[in-house]
């Protein structure tokens, strides 16, 4: 029964890590693999991490198996926001059936301000929005 | 255990041989830096899930904690790239 509960992890975690690599061959744009490869690929190595755990069935594998699961649980997607960032700031282009950027326009690269858009209200001076030290 | 080697042999060293296939695909085709980068770090998860598979395959659990060593270093090398990216400009 516990083997068999494993070899359903295993398989369903393997599988999964497969989907992922075919969206990140697949998908247009970097940022599009970006998102196949994080949530698809950390699923796909957790169930089999926990594929693994069952499958010992003791107390230190278990916790061996759950430390690599919440690290990277916790890496991947700050990874993954780097790796973003610095595309986006490199100038990698979107694919052309993007909808909306928000980004664009205002983040300057030069000084790494991000602005957030907001209108100079009438009567206001400019000092009041312009800068935000 | 019969099922283990059939399991091993018939679904997950297929699927994940031929993700590392599609990652070097990925690594040698993409467009820019970014995008070869975000194949190194899926190569990286699958080297882990390799590694998981490999522990239930040889009955050893040793090979837990090289995946953990693993998972820790190529997090190191992806904010390491992301950050030559960033400032290379």
């Amino acid at each position: 029964m516990q083997v068999f509960l494993s070899f359903f992890f295993l398989i369903f975690g393997a599988v999964f890590i497969f989907v992922g690599g075919i969206g990140m061959l697949r998908m247009p744009d970097i940022f599009l693999r970006m998102s196949a490869t994080t949530k698809a690929a950390t699923l796909g190595v957790g169930s089999m991490l926990l594929g693994t755990a069952v499958f010992f069935g003791e107390l230190g594998v278990s916790s061996r198996a759950f430390a690599i699961f919440v690290f990277i649980l916790a890496t991947a997607p700050v990874a993954a926001h780097m790796i973003g960032r610095a595309a986006y700031s490199d100038g990698v282009p979107l694919w052309k059936g993007t909808v909306m950027d928000e980004l664009r326009g205002k983040y300057d690269d030069e000084r790494r301000r991000l602005s957030s858009g907001v209108y100079q209200v009438e009567g206001s001076s400019e000092a009041d929005w312009v800068d935000v030290d | 255990m019969i099922w283990v080697e059939l399991m091993m042999i018939w679904v997950i060293v297929p699927a994940l041989t031929l993700t590392v296939v599609m990652c070097f695909l990925r690594l040698l085709r993409g467009p820019s830096l970014p995008d070869r980068i975000v194949a190194v770090d899926m190569l990286s998860a699958v080297a882990v899930g390799m590694m998981a598979a490999y522990a239930v395959a040889t009955d050893e659990v040793i090979f837990l904690d090289v995946a953990l060593v693993v998972a820790l270093i190529t997090f190191l090398g992806t904010i390491g790239f992301a950050y030559y990216i960033d400032r290379r400009q």
